[in-house]
């Protein structure tokens, strides 16, 4: 498996990223603010206004450093690669098989069916760990979203129209994010969720959430172009110019773990708090510029944590995942793996 | 003339240590990637390394670019060596390997490609080559035999098939092979090998939850 290294998040605005020997050094207004030797790192990332050298640009390039241009916001612009990817065999694969309905609903089937065992997942360590401080009504709500997830997750595996695919997913957020707000453990008014809101989210647990979405996404976008697959063309989300839809097929197995867990352990351990969300007149809400920096931090803490892998049976480190599984992924599309395992967390 | 359906001379030796190491690397490609960064690397540092062109009636070549018209095979040999002798310069290949010699002959068959490359180019029969091993620090001299360039000759052929078939071979785990392999992290022979059935461990799994 790849070294899980770093990826650097530069969210200065206005800062001049140049290649000094192997290291890369951050100046802002003329003034050195970092130095950081580049063989520690496989991602840069820049929010805003951020602008590298040719040099740079080149070094990264050669040494498999991805470098990608988001908005302040998080909305990916631009990014650049190496010559790395680009398994034309594979690609081709991978656009057969998006196109056959009956192959492509077994990847879905899987893909959803390690979807709702992780938001089964979230619940259920809730249940675990909260009980007894859980009202008997939310115990009760969560309990119900607990089994009734177990149900669909039973149904999706036999199921082999897309449409009817598509459907029990979303059958299985609602079950999911309509007892979300009971996962989160702090009483106050501002950050409780209420129901999924996004572009714009309208309260501070959407904003997180989608703001760490974006982080997953990213990560399985590079995930997929490592592997050698397409990340446009999916198998759950269709083709759309623009959009990362792969990325998304492959997302919707880690959200739970990855971002949703880990907005709930920022709130309920008051690492967060209302005082780091900003309510547009519009009734938007964002994440400041200073906590992104904290949930930045907080991600690539979580992705050095590690788990077992229930399919590759070994200890891997969370950030490696979505390289795991799009490497799955393209085992199975070559012929090696006669289906696609998600990644189940256990 | 298609000039792609050359064999490059370091898929012999891919093949001749695991025909799927050679097809993940030269059919799939993209995670040649790694490997030929890394060996490419090598060889820049020791080609980069000052070294006396001449010396006692030797020439020395680094890094030197190989073909064969026929055979459709090239590759760029680590070193050439050019013997003064009465009857002219005699060729000698030299190729670098970090580890020890092996009990395979992988790295024979790719030095005699070298050498079957050396003689179309220069006209003259090329009877011996060294390889030089980097942890015994020793010379092994070897002899381009009628045996070797027909093991040579029969690699060419059955990697040009693999290829031309863009088909990966299964992964069948060999702890000794496959453990030295730089590719085991993505060829994953064991975890392959181990479900043969991925759907009836997704229905286990999601039961014993």
């Amino acid at each position: 498996m790849r070294r899980q290294l770093n990826t650097l998040y530069v969210t200065t605005d206005g800062a001049w990223l140049r290649k000094d020997g192997e290291n890369i050094v951050m100046d802002v207004e003329g003034e050195t603010r970092a130095r950081l030797p580049m063989h520690m790192l496989q991602g840069l990332v820049c929010y805003g206004r951020v602008m590298a050298s040719p040099a740079l640009l080149g070094h990264c390039a050669e040494h498999g450093i991805t470098v990608s241009f988001l908005t302040p916001n998080g909305r990916f612009l631009a990014r650049m690669e190496g010559p790395v990817s680009g398994n034309v065999l594979l690609r081709r694969q991978q656009y057969r098989c998006t196109d056959d309905p009956v192959q492509c609903a077994a990847v879905v089937q899987h893909l959803l069916a390690g979807k709702f065992f992780n938001q089964r997942a979230v619940i259920g360590r809730a249940l675990r760990d909260h009980s007894e401080k859980l009202a008997p009504e939310d115990d009760a709500a969560l309990t119900h979203a607990y089994q009734r997830l177990s149900r669909i997750g039973d149904k999706v595996l036999g199921e082999l129209s897309l449409d009817v695919l598509r459907g029990l997913e979303g059958e299985a957020a609602q079950a999911y994010f309509g007892v979300f707000d009971h996962l989160i453990r702090v009483d106050n008014p501002v950050l409780r969720f209420k129901g999924r809101s996004r572009r714009p989210p309208l309260d501070a647990v959407n904003a997180l959430l989608s703001f760490l979405y974006t982080l997953v996404t990213h990560d399985c976008r590079s995930a997929l172009e490592t592997a050698g697959l397409d990340p446009a063309v999916g198998f759950l989300h269709r083709d759309r110019p623009g959009r990362p839809s792969l990325a998304l097929d492959l997302l919707e197995e880690f959200r739970p773990l990855m971002a949703d867990r880990l907005a709930l352990s920022l709130i309920n351990r008051r690492q967060l708090s209302e005082r780091d969300f900003k309510v547009m007149d519009s009734g938007a809400v964002l994440l400041k510029e200073d906590s992104r920096k904290n949930v930045l931090v907080a991600y690539q803490e979580r992705k050095r944590e590690e788990l077992r892998h229930a399919f590759i049976e070994e200890k891997v480190e969370i950030g490696l995942i979505p390289f795991i599984q799009a490497q799955l992924l393209a085992r199975h599309l070559r012929g090696d793996l006669d289906a696609y395992p998600p990644f189940l967390w256990k | 003339m298609d000039d792609d359906d050359f064999v490059p001379i370091s898929a012999l030796q891919h093949y001749l240590y695991c025909p799927r190491q050679c097809a993940l690397i030269h059919v799939e490609q993209v995670w040649a990637e790694s490997v030929h960064t890394a060996q490419g690397r090598v060889l820049h540092e020791r080609a980069d390394r000052p070294r006396s062109a001449k010396r006692r009636g030797v020439r020395t070549v680094t890094a030197m670019p190989l073909a064969h018209a026929e055979l459709r095979i090239r590759g760029i040999a680590d070193v050439v060596e050019f013997h003064a002798t009465a009857q002219g310069e005699r060729a000698v290949p030299v190729e670098y390997k970090r580890g020890r010699p092996k009990t395979h002959r992988a790295d024979e068959v790719q030095l005699c490609a070298q050498a079957l490359c050396l003689e179309a180019m220069l006209g003259h029969t090329i009877p011996l080559g060294d390889l030089f091993y980097g942890e015994t620090h020793r010379r092994v001299e070897v002899a381009f035999d009628d045996e070797l360039r027909q093991l040579t000759y029969g690699t060419v052929t059955a990697v040009r098939e693999m290829i031309a078939a863009r088909l990966t071979p299964k992964a069948v785990y060999q702890a000794r092979k496959c453990d030295a392999c730089s590719l085991i992290d993505l060829c994953q022979p064991r975890v392959v090998g181990r479900h043969r059935c991925v759907s009836t461990w997704l229905a286990q799994q999601l039961h014993e939850a």
